[in-house]
Formats: C-alpha cells, structure tokens, sequence
C-alpha cells in the first residue's frame, strides 16, 4: 500500500497528466495577457488536445494498472478517449465564429473545455468506484459553466442552473448507489467487487446500489427517465456548449457505463439486463415520439440524443463483445453524425442573426443545394437509411442484441427508429419542399463549418466503403474488456 | 449472323423507345428489321436448303445455382429457321406498313418501339436452348401484346383489352410455369437437347401431382400444353383474342395474326420429343384443337365488326394448327402456321386499308359499294380469302388439306371428330371470308356522304407491304409444301422434329385418303362461297329471316357462346367482390387502421403528452427522476425477485 504511493507508475497515465499541465499552463498564458486573447488559448488548447490524440496510440495495445489499481489503461479506454479528445477538439473549432458573435470570446472557455476533457478521460479509465466519481465530477462541473457561460442572458444562466441542481442529484444518487455497493461488497475496487460478487447470486442491498448507479450515470447519457434537463439545457446553452454537450460527455459517460457493467458487475448482467432494456426501451421510443412535436432545431437534436443513447444501451443490454463493438462503432458513428448537423445549426443564420427553428430551413434545397445536400446526408444517416453510416451503427446494434437473444428488444428498436425516422425526414421536406419567404440562410461565412460538415459527410457517406479501420480497432478494442 | 437477326430489333426498340424523335426512329427500326429479315432468310436457305447444321450459339451464362445451370443462346435448327423468317418478314412488313397506317398519330416512335420490342421477345421465344429463355420470351411477347393492346390508352375499352389478354394469358402462363417445374423435376434439366435425349427412357415414369399418379410425360404435355392455350386463344382462353382487336390493326396483324398467337403451336411442335411419348396429351390437344376450329367459325359467321371476324378466323385457324399437332402432323401445323402468317397479317393489313380509307370505320353495317374506290385492296383481300379458304392453288389450300387429310388418316376416334369438325370448320370459313368481302366492298354503300367522299386507296409505303405478303398467300403453299409435308420433309426437318414412326401421318396421307374424302374440303369451300354469294348478293333479305327463324341459335352465337358472361359470373365478379373486401375491409380498415393509420395517431397524440411533460420546472424534473429510481428498483424486485 504504502510503496505504491511512494512511487506510482505515472506512464499509463501519461495522456491525461499532460493534459492537466497543458490545461494549468494555457489557463496561465491566459490569465497572463493584458487583454482577452481568445483565439490564442483556443488555439493552443487545439494544439494541447491533438497532442494528447498523439499520445493515446501509445497506450492502445495493451492493458496497464496504476495508482493502486484505480486508474486503468486499456484498448477499450484509448478507442474511447480518442473520441472524446477528437470532439473536444471538434467543439472548439466550431466554436470559434459563434463565441465572437455571441460576445462570449472569454479565454475560459477553451480552457473549461479542456478540464471537462481531462475528467472525461479519468472516467473512461477509472477501475475504482472513487475514481468513477472524482472524474464524473471533474467533467460535470466545467459543463455546468459552459452551459451558463452567456450570463447576460436568461436563457442560458436557467440551464446552467437546471443542469446543475439536477447534477447534482443525479450525484447524490450515484453516491448512495456506490456507497451501497461498497456496503455489501466491502470494496471500491471494480476488481474487488468483481471478486466479491463472483459466484452467487447478488444480494437486495447491491442490486438497489446497482440500479442507484445506473441511474446516475443514465442521467449523464439523459437515457429515459433522468433525460428531463436534456432538451432545456440544450436550448439555452448557447449553440456552441450544446454542441459540445452532445458530441464529447455523452461518450465519456457511455464508455464508464459500459465498463462499469461490464467489468465489475459483469457476473450480474442477467441481474442488470432487465433494468437497462427498460430504460433503452424507454429512451429510443420518447426519443422517437417527443422530437415529433419540435418546433426548435436545438430541442430536436436533444431529443435525437436521447433517442441514440436509447440505442447504444440496446448494445450495452447485449452484454457481450460484439454488444460492446457494437456500442463502441455507434458511439463513433454518433459522434460524426452529431458533429455535421450541429456544424449545420451554427451556420443557420439570417440577416446576421443565429435562428432556430425548423422552418428557417426551408428553401435550403434552392438557395444553398450543398449545405441541404449535406444537412440531407445527416438526417438520412440519422434516420438510419442505408447505405450510409448511421444505418450500420443501427445495424451492428441490432444484431448484438439478436445474437444475445434479445428479439423483442431489437424489434422494439426497429419500430422507434421507423417512428424517429420521420422528424429526421420532416427535416430534409422542409428543406427541399416547402418554399422560403424573403428570409433564408445567410451563405455560410465560416470556412471551419464548411470543413468540418465536408468531412464528417465524406465519412458517413464512404464508412460503406471503408469500414475496415472503424470495425477492427472496435473489435479489439472491445476485447480488452473480455480479458 | 444468327445474333444480328435477333439482337437488330432489340437495337431499334431501345433506341426508338428511349432516344429518337418519331422520324427517325419510325427509319431506323424499320432499316433494322430489313437486314434482320435479309438475315433470317439467308439463315433459312443456309440451315433448311444448303444443309448448314443446325447450331447453338451461347452468348453468356445467365443463372448457374446448384444443379440449375441457364444460359443466354441462339438456337437455329429448322424449326427455328421456318419461325424466324416468318416473324421477321411479317414483321417488317408491318413496320413499313405502320409508317403509313400511324400517321395521324402523337407517339409514333413508343409505338414503333413496342413493335421492335414485341419482335425481339419473340424472337428470343423462338431461339431459345432451354426452358427458361423460352419463357422469358413468352413473358416479353405478352408484355409487348399488353403494352401494344393498350396502345391507345385514352380509350377505356382498349385498357380493358390489354387487362384483358393479360390475365387470361396469366392463367395459360401458370400451367406453362408449372410444366417447366414439372421438367426440371423429371429430368434434372432445362436444357432442350438434354431433356429431348432423355424423354424415351421417362415414358414409363410416374409422378405424383395433386395427389394423384400421372405418367410424368403426359402431365408435362397437358400442362405445357395449357400455356399453349393461353398463348394461342384455344376454346376456354381464347376469350381475350377478339378484344384484343382494340389495339392498332398493324398490331392485330403481327402479334394477333401472325406471330404471337402462334407461339403455342410452335411450343407444341418444339416438344415433339415430348409429345410423341405423350398419347393422351395429344388427344386433349386434338379435342381442344378441333372444338376450337369448329366455335370460333360459328361465331364468325355472325359478328359485323371487319375485325373481329378475322380474329375469330384466326382462332378457327389456331385450332387446325392444333389438331394436326395431335394427330402428329407437326410438319403441317407448322406449314399451315408458315402459310397462314402471310395471307392472315395480308387479310389484317387489308382490312387495316379499308379501315383507313373509311375513316376508321370498322363495322361491316356502315361499308359497301367501294370496291371500285380501292381497287387494290379489294384484290389483296381476295387473294388473302382465297388462301384462307382454301382454293387451290392458293396458300392455304396445300397446308389446310395437308392437316385435313392428317386426321382423316390417323382415324382414332378423336381424330375424326377433328376431322369432320374440320370440313365443317372450311365450309364455314369459306362463308364468313366472302361474307365479309360482299359486305364490305359490294351493294350500295351504307356510309353517310362525307365518308364515302374521303374513300381514297391507301398510300404506296402501305400498299407494298400488302403486295409482298399477298405474294407469299399466292405462292408460299405451292412451291414450299414439297419441303414442309412432301416427299422432301425428311431431309428438310432434320431432328428438329421429331415422329415416331407409327404415329407418321403425313407418309400416308397419299395412299389413304381416296374418292371423295380427297376433294371434300374444297368442294365445301365452293359451297360455302356460293352460299355467301347468295346470301348477301343475290336474296339480301335471306340473313335477316335467317336470324328469325333460328333465332335463339342466332343469339347464341352473335354473343360468342356466352363464354364472357360466363367467366365474368364465375371469374370476374367474385374476383371484384373479393378484391374490394379485401381492399376496403381487410387493408383499408383493419390493417391500416390498426396499422399505419392507427400507430400515426398514437405516436403524434403521444408527441403532444410528451411534451406537456416537458414543463419546465426543475421539480418536475427531479421527481421524475426519483420516481424513475423507486419505480425501477421496485418493478425489478417485484417481477424478479417477486418481493413484496
């Protein structure tokens, strides 16, 4: 006990220790300038992220321990830390046009970012139920600011405090939930519980403790029924921080799910099973049924994400390696399709002002063929049509949960996503069918939006053909978890 | 050479159908189907005169799954040769012929592109080396038909024909369909050459159907042979023939006539190495042949519209072909097809002539009195009628005597129900033939004056095309009989077809038929003009007091034996009534009620509580979450843990 706190070994740790001082050193260049220098931290802090990207392929072949066990390196947590850095990365250069139109250019912003990453990456690679939760916290509590950063207005200050008080008891239930376990287990460890647990069939107190820390963490995804401050935060965060909310924490928070059940209450999936079926049940059909009735494109993609976090829990109800293949390639696949409609969102402006709404999209199809053709590409994908990406996302999901016996479950699945087809397509009818008054798009003024969107409809068109690279890392990736 | 014939048309009709304007595409498709008739005739000498072998091109593999193996080719033996220079001589006769006769219509290159199409799926009939090609141009030729019936689709009769013929030709499809399943059953194959080596060693063969045991040959043979039906417009499916004359007379002339409708008689002829092990099949065929040769004539005789009485001759003609198929006489069903195609498409295109000189008009009741005003066609129509009825030395005469004789001498009892249907099947057709010229060209004209004044002969690219084929009515019978049915058909069939040697009619027919059996069918001929001279020249009043004093007989056959009655009580309505339950009822309410419509309503009235839920208030927010929590935890514990 004592020596390993002498001298820990710091290597599996590498990418997130030079996170930490990148994010300290960039929040002291900042605070350092006389004037606000926005575009300097938030270049710099591109730069810090894609070196900790560099640094993640070190560590993705094999599995290491440190700090007493509580923090692990692995395949599965690199795949996913890779995602997070990547849409970390992706949200601030988004960001950068909107933040100076907005007047929220602060320098903390970037920075904010940057902490919320360094606690994602702790939760992806935490092996202890304390590490679970410092991480959970480290992330939540710079999201919290972000969601309130334009404080002027009430909007935002509303969802950063809703957030923020419903965190906070989605925490107190996670805590009970872990505390719970540790009562009846007498572990924190996820290796001693697992031990602890192996074997006999689980005792009342640790399956409520198991429920109260599903519920925690379904909160962070917004999975059915913790997903109430979704579409509120959504809306009033400004478009910038939404974008961010739904493309890095969702994943980081589905990895922990995925590893935590995996791992240590691996032994009780048949226990967990029912509860997670029920809550993705749940999520993929409001998901579907609320969205219908949106007006507010911001509102509609929260919707979409609880809907697609309903279905990657289809592939965590699975409970086996292609379940968490399945999981990990949809995640991805998410991510993508996520970043190219919110690119898509900060470019709806008129007369040099952001709009919302659905119907400021119509006669997109004329005015701008290439930005509905692209915005099409996403929803197609989103709704699931082939050939494109999000129909193999859908797919592997799908047949995880068939090969695990679950049919009524993937049925259920099949039929939301029918459902939740239709406000993806009422999308692309407004844009190409109805016709526009005087007031359309503005062209698109920012390069980074439109490089962005090319590149995320190039790989949701060509993941058809070249799906190798996706699928494999996956597949060993979800290995690591079955050692 | 053998691909150019066949892939030309195919060429035009693509080509016409998806590119050109009318011009050219009414040019290039008939250029097209000149060289293909040049080809298929120099095919024809080559293969059936100067002793080419018979050969079999493969183009590409087409299906190859397990044991099945089809591929795409070019079959030319005689039988093919003999169908391939009438399809495609008539057919570019009547391309030509089109030009002229389609020149006030809108969409002239679609219709020359049907016809091309028509032509190469008939081809394709006609060449294939297995089965499947087979119905895949058995297919394309009914689509063609549908597509050229319903040519002009503003008309809702012309809809109601192509609908028609397409469903009746669906109920011949099935059996033909069901017969080639029931050949790859026996035989393990679908390829022509194969299957006819091994017909000998199956005759024995039993086969279950329908619970029953069949010998296989003969259950192959009947269901092919309803296909045939279907196709040929034989007595029970032939109802769809005489509506099918809503479609533009160039194309009653080609498909109607000439080629389409005599693809069940080739299919017969084809499966000679079949048939032969098939002595049942073959007196259904003779039966159903000679009942047809005998009703259709009947109906013949008392229907008015020009048109309609030379489809009804068709059929009549249809059934000879048929019976001499059952008697073993394929030899001179396929002459009398080979005859028949020329002087039935000159008959059609004539008629198609008066139809255009009268302004379209076509029932008999309103011509008259024109003959000197088209003079031309009133002559074609002659030669055409000599050779249908059967005066010598015209066409017809050599194949229909060939085929009378046939049955006389096979003298089996159905045979000779043929045969005297037959003759009495001339005598008719003798009748009707010159009924219909008397009525048409002859007395006082009963068109209004307007008419009568615009009565013009048609232009020459019609007229030459009626001269060609009113030459091969004359002369196609008297100079080839010697090669089809004479002395000379040995070496001029080859294996192409193939007669066991008791069952060899046509070696007998020069000694077995004597006296007077030798003369009966022309004399009946003679009698049968001589009645239509007296009839409608001579005592004018002599039909009508005809038809009022056989007048339930009259009726009977003016409505074609009541067949469309019939089939529209057992077949048409209850199909309606059925279709609308199910329509209505069954997928208008309840699955669509309960289905789409239903779960719509649902979803967009659980849309609006989902978002009243959605309130705003973070207490809301934070009970829903508890409760979520309590709820989850106590379902779990109370469904699995059964607690409490």
């Amino acid at each position: 006990m004592i020596k390993s706190f002498i001298t820990p070994e710091l290597m599996p740790a590498f990418p997130e220790i030079s996170l930490a001082i990148a994010a300290m050193l960039i929040l002291l260049f900042g605070i350092s300038r006389k004037e606000e220098d926005y575009n300097s931290v938030s270049n710099l802090s591109m730069l810090a992220l894609a070196a900790v990207f560099m640094t993640l392929c070190k560590f993705c072949t094999e599995t290491a321990t440190t700090f007493n066990g509580m923090f692990i390196a692995d395949a599965f947590g690199a795949f996913m830390k890779a995602l997070v850095v990547t849409g970390s990365f992706v949200s601030i250069m988004l960001a950068a046009k909107y933040v100076e139109r907005q007047r929220i250019m602060r320098f903390e912003y970037p920075i904010l970012i940057l902490f919320a990453t360094l606690g994602m990456m702790l939760m992806i690679s935490a092996n202890d139920l304390i590490a679970l939760y410092m991480g959970l916290e480290m992330q939540s509590l710079p999201l919290y600011v972000l969601a309130a950063m334009q404080r002027d207005t009430v909007r935002s200050t509303e969802a950063g405090l809703k957030y923020f008080v419903l965190g906070a008891l989605s925490s107190g239930m996670l805590l009970y939930g872990a505390s719970l376990i540790y009562g009846y287990t007498g572990a924190t460890g996820f290796d001693a519980i697992s031990t602890a647990l192996a074997g006999h069939p689980a005792g009342l107190g640790i399956i409520v403790g198991m429920v109260l820390l599903l519920s925690g963490l379904a909160f962070k995804i917004s999975a059915v029924p913790f997903h109430m401050w979704t579409p509120d935060v959504y809306e009033g965060a400004p478009t910038s921080v939404t974008a961010f909310f739904a493309i890095a924490p969702k994943l980081a928070a589905l990895a922990l799910l995925t590893r935590t059940f995996m791992g240590p209450f691996g032994h009780l999936a048949d226990q967990w099973r029912q509860v997670v079926v029920v809550i993705s049940v749940a999520s993929m059909v409001l998901g579907s049924v609320a969205a219908i009735g949106q007006n507010n494109i911001k509102r509609l993609l929260a919707y979409s994400s609880i809907g697609n976090m309903g279905y990657a829990l289809v592939g965590l109800a699975a409970a086996s390696p292609a379940g968490v293949q399945a999981i990990m390639i949809y995640a991805a696949i998410y991510m993508v399709m996520t970043i190219g409609a919110f690119a898509v969102v900060l470019m709806m402006k008129q007369k040099d002002r952001m709009v919302e709404q659905i119907s400021d999209l119509s006669g997109l199809g004329d005015r701008q063929p290439l930005l509905a053709l692209a915005m099409t590409i996403m929803m197609f994908s989103m709704a699931g049509i082939p050939p494109l990406a999000g129909f193999f996302g859908k797919l592997f999901i799908f047949q995880a949960a068939i090969g695990s016996g679950l049919y009524t479950l993937a049925v259920l699945g099949v039929l939301a996503s029918v459902i939740g087809a239709y406000y993806y397509l009422r999308i692309i009818k407004v844009m190409y069918f109805e016709t526009a008054g005087d007031d359309v798009i503005d062209k698109a003024s920012d390069g980074r939006l439109n490089l962005l969107l090319g590149i995320s409809s190039a790989l949701i068109v060509l993941f058809i053909v070249f799906p190798g690279p996706l699928l494999t890392s996956a597949a060993d990736a979800a290995q690591s978890l079955f050692k | 050479m053998e691909v150019i014939a066949v892939i030309a048309p195919l060429i035009g009709a693509i080509a016409a159908g998806l590119f050109l304007e009318e011009k050219p595409a009414q040019f290039l498709t008939c250029a097209l189907m000149v060289v293909a008739a040049f080809v298929s005739l120099l095919l024809f000498r080559d293969i059936c005169f100067l002793g080419t072998a018979p050969h079999t091109i493969t183009l590409f593999d087409w299906i190859s799954s397990g044991s099945l193996h089809v591929s795409w080719s070019v079959k030319f033996d005689q039988l093919t040769a003999v169908m391939a220079v009438v399809i495609n001589v008539v057919s570019c006769m009547v391309h030509i012929y089109s030009v002229g006769y389609m020149h006030h219509d809108e969409h002239k290159a679609r219709f020359m592109s049907y016809l091309s199409l028509f032509t190469f799926a008939m081809l394709m009939l006609v060449t294939a080396g297995n089965f499947i090609q087979l119905f895949f141009g058995w297919e394309g030729v009914g689509l063609a038909s549908y597509l050229l019936i319903g040519f002009w689709n503003h008309k809702e009769s012309a809809n109601a024909a192509a609908v028609k013929a397409f469903v009746m030709n669906r109920i011949g499809d099935w059996g033909l369909a069901l017969g080639i399943f029931a050949i790859f059953m026996v035989f393990g194959t679908l390829d022509y050459d194969t299957v006819f080596a091994a017909a000998a060693s199956k005759k024995d063969l039993m086969v279950t159907f329908l619970d029953h045991q069949f010998p296989a040959l003969e259950l192959i043979g009947f269901l092919l042979f309803i296909g045939a039906m279907g196709k040929s417009a034989q007595l029970g499916l032939h109802t769809w023939l005489p509506d099918a004359m809503e479609g533009p007379t160039p194309v009653s002339a080609l498909i109607h006539a000439a080629t389409m409708v005599t693809a069940g008689v080739f299919l017969v002829a084809r499966m000679s190495p079949i048939y032969e092990y098939a002595p049942h099949a073959r007196e259904f065929i003779t039966f159903i042949g000679a009942l047809t040769a005998f009703v259709a004539a009947t109906i013949g005789m008392t229907q008015f519209d020009i048109k309609r009485v030379i489809a009804y001759s068709t059929m009549s003609q249809l059934g000879y072909m048929f019976f001499a198929l059952g008697v073993s006489a394929y030899g001179a069903a396929v002459f009398h097809l080979f005859t028949h195609a020329f002087f039935k498409a000159l008959l059609f295109l004539g008629a198609g002539s008066v139809i255009h000189a009268m302004s379209d008009e076509q029932d008999m009741n309103r011509m008259g009195g024109i003959w000197r005003l088209i003079p031309f066609t009133y002559a074609v129509m002659w030669i055409g009628s000599l050779a249908l009825a059967g005066v010598p030395p015209f066409a017809g005469f050599f194949s229909k005597d060939t085929i009378l004789e046939s049955a006389f001498v096979a003298h089996t009892p159905f045979s000779m129900m043929a045969y005297w249907l037959g003759i009495v099947a001339a005598f008719m057709t003798a009748f009707y033939s010159w009924r219909l010229i008397f009525l048409t060209f002859h007395g006082a004209p009963r068109a209004d004056e307007k008419v009568m004044a615009h009565v013009h002969e048609s232009p020459p690219i019609m007229t030459v095309p009626l001269a060609v084929l009113a030459l091969g009515a004359i002369g196609a019978g008297l100079f080839f009989s010697k090669f089809f049915v004479g002395e000379a058909r040995g070496e001029f069939w080859g294996n192409a077809i193939f007669v066991l040697h008791d069952n060899d009619v046509l070696s007998r027919t020069e000694e077995g038929v004597t006296g007077i059996y030798k003369f009966l069918p022309t004399i009946v001929g003679a009698f049968g003009i001589a009645l239509a001279y007296l009839f409608y020249i001579r005592a004018r009043h002599l039909p009508a007091v005809m038809a009022g004093t056989f007048g339930r007989i009259h009726d009977f056959l003016y409505h074609k034996w009541y067949f469309d009655e019939l089939y529209n009580i057992i077949g048409v309505i209850p199909t309606f009534f059925l279709g609308r339950a199910l329509w209505k009822t069954g997928d208008g309410e309840v699955i669509d009620g309960l289905g789409p419509d239903g779960i719509a309503e649902v979803v967009s009235a659980s849309a609006v509580k989902a978002h009243q839920v959605q309130s705003g208030y973070i207490y809301h927010y934070a009970f829903a979450m508890l409760i979520g929590v309590v709820a989850i935890v106590a379902g779990y514990l109370y469904f699995f843990r059964g607690v409490f």
